[in-house]
């Protein structure tokens, strides 16, 4: 300790305000946190880069997990296994559905929580707060616990997925949408009121346009869970096969080169969409100046 | 002067409008939402209390029979897998939270314009389904690829192979991969809460630290790493839950001496015709040490808090 106290003000004590720079300390400490950023955004991206290397592959065998040599098969016809392309159709449809459900039930939720008083508030906040917090696997095995008992597990497909998802699907809306109305400034529908508009009207015309980014952030978030689910899904699925489902049977029966290109547009997809809009918000907000 | 006399009307309307609705409208929007998660959570949950001291099979139907054996069996057939759950997301814990710190610290700091374009990079790979993801590294990790072809020339993987974390001259199927996927797959979990609560921290206070004397260790130790407590514990718990709980990295990338619970709860429930029980007894434990070690967790982080 006493080495300490007596070498840092020699090292601060010199000048202050330039110890940040000069100090080859600071300087190694701030190239070291840049050599692990740096692999670490590696690590994290690897996997992307090898997901879109290997759906140029013609694997040697059933399964693409080695290279083997160039070819375009893949992305000539992504839909040559039809059972894979079902599945993705399934998991889309169930995707819409459970969003369109949970982004509604949700938000309905979040104008409660955020606009109105009423008892059982911490109870409430309890039930919004567990789906998020419960392991996976539980919410899936109680829930199959419960479907089994009631319709049987023939009657399980469709609307059971579905179902599951809205119900994991809710918590997040809620947070999603809160976070926005909580931040929205209330004197502006104060105004509306004050201008003679009726409730409703302060709501369609005040509200509601300032709440739908957060709105829409939260179906994308909802869309996005529901379409990557794979262990709750599993349990409520019965004999349906949603996409997440089928790669994972594909690990055990044959793993094609189609897979690796579905993984690389569900990427570029969602990339260029961003591209897309950032681009036109530029475009609009160059436009007003 | 019209307005003058019209003025009052609105208010006295909403006034005698609001008074019923007080009361009302606040349950009309929680009733859907709320009874959706009591009916399929909360009453699925508390059914599998139930389920797990019943006895019998798909064709004959469960009955309660408080065979509270099923626990005995629950826990004394599966110890390797509850000790494996434990293990991984323990040590992917510490893991993402040693690599997630220095990255999230980088970007709110040294960021500057780059920041957003950062912080996208981050979330950017999990448009793609995670299991691609992780079955991608079943090419990295392979015996021919570099990765394995680097540690051999290094003799890293005798060394990894004598602590048990890899198994043979191989990468993958081992205690090591299952690790690898878990970290990889629960980074931007750890890496967006500890980056939410490091860029609310005003960096004047590290130029304050630096005045008083704290070297750059010092400063971090004293001023940065308290602030940014409420990111560590939000981390912990965003990785920690659901790594308990996954049983998709040591299915893809371990082997059958790394299964976990959750595959056990998973084969008893979809694969085996009397195991529905079983399985509901070890899905009550695997969610009631989940909670009191998270409770455990919060306890103690919000007591060091206030120390």
């Amino acid at each position: 300790m006493a080495t300490q106290t007596i070498s840092a003000p020699a090292t601060g004590g010199d000048a202050p305000l330039k110890v940040r720079r000069r100090s080859p300390l600071a300087w190694a400490k701030s190239h070291v946190l840049l050599v692990v950023t740096v692999l670490v955004f590696v690590f994290m991206l690897l996997p992307n880069a090898v997901i879109l290397w290997m759906s140029f592959n013609s694997p040697d065998g059933k399964f693409n997990y080695t290279w083997h040599k160039f070819s375009l098969d893949a992305w000539k016809n992504p839909c040559s296994n039809s059972t894979m392309c079902h599945s993705i159709g399934l998991s889309l449809e169930i995707g819409v559905v459970a969003t369109i459900i949970a982004t509604i039930l949700g938000t309905m939720i979040a104008f409660a929580m955020v606009r109105h008083r009423f008892k059982m508030r911490s109870g409430i906040n309890a039930l919004l707060f567990l789906p998020m917090a419960a392991p996976e696997v539980v919410m899936g095995a109680t829930l199959a616990a419960l479907f089994f008992n009631t319709i049987g597990p023939g009657a399980m497909g469709f609307w059971t997925i579905t179902i599951a998802h809205v119900m994991f699907c809710i918590s997040y809306v809620v947070v999603t949408v809160k976070s926005r109305l909580a931040g929205m400034d209330p004197t502006l529908e104060r105004a509306a009121q004050d201008l003679y508009a009726t409730p409703t009207q302060t709501f369609m015309k005040v509200t509601l346009p300032l709440v739908a980014p957060g709105i829409g952030a939260a179906a994308l978030l909802a869309f996005a869970i529901s379409i990557d689910d794979y262990i709750i899904t599993v349990f409520t699925a019965g004999n349906s096969e949603t996409f997440p489902m089928y790669i994972f049977g594909s690990v055990q029966r044959a793993y094609p080169a189609q897979i690796d290109v579905i993984g690389s547009l569900m990427l570029l997809g969602t990339m260029s969409v961003i591209a897309v809009s950032q681009i036109l918000n530029q475009m609009r907000t160059s436009r007003k100046k | 002067m019209t307005t003058l006399t019209e003025a009052p009307a609105p208010v006295e309307q909403r006034g005698k409008e609001r008074k019923p609705r007080r009361n009302l409208t606040p349950w009309m929007l929680l009733l859907p939402g709320l009874l959706w998660l009591t009916v399929f959570f909360l009453v699925p949950i508390l059914t599998s209390v139930s389920a797990s001291v019943q006895t019998g099979n798909y064709d004959d139907g469960f009955k309660l029979t408080w065979h509270f054996a099923n626990y005995r069996d629950a826990l004394l057939n599966f110890g390797p897998q509850y000790w494996h759950s434990l293990l991984f997301s323990v040590i992917t814990t510490v893991f993402c939270l040693a690599l997630a710190y220095p990255v999230a610290y980088f970007i709110a700091f040294k960021g500057g314009k780059w920041k957003t374009l950062l912080m996208a990079l981050v979330i950017v790979p999990s448009f793609t389904s995670f299991l691609i993801r992780t079955i991608a590294w079943k090419t990295i990790l392979a015996d021919n690829g570099s990765v394995v072809h680097v540690l051999n020339d290094l003799h890293l993987l005798k060394i990894t192979t004598a602590l048990g974390w890899t198994v043979g001259n191989h990468v993958l199927a081992s205690p090591a991969a299952v690790v690898c996927g878990m970290v990889y797959n629960f980074l931007p979990f750890t890496i967006l809460p500890l980056y939410t609560s490091l860029e609310k921290i005003d960096p004047r206070l590290h130029e304050a630290g630096a005045d008083l004397y704290c070297g750059p260790f010092q400063t971090w130790r004293r001023v940065t790493l308290p602030l940014s407590m409420p990111g560590v514990i939000g981390g912990t718990l965003l990785t920690f839950i659901p790594a308990v709980g996954d049983y998709i990295n040591a299915q893809l990338l371990g082997n059958p001496n790394t299964t976990v619970v959750g595959q056990r709860i998973e084969d008893l429930f979809l694969r085996q015709s009397n195991g529905y029980p079983v399985g509901s007894a070890m899905s009550v434990v695997m969610m009631v040490g989940t909670l009191v070690i998270v409770m455990t967790y919060i306890w103690r982080a919000g007591t060091e808090d206030l120390l």
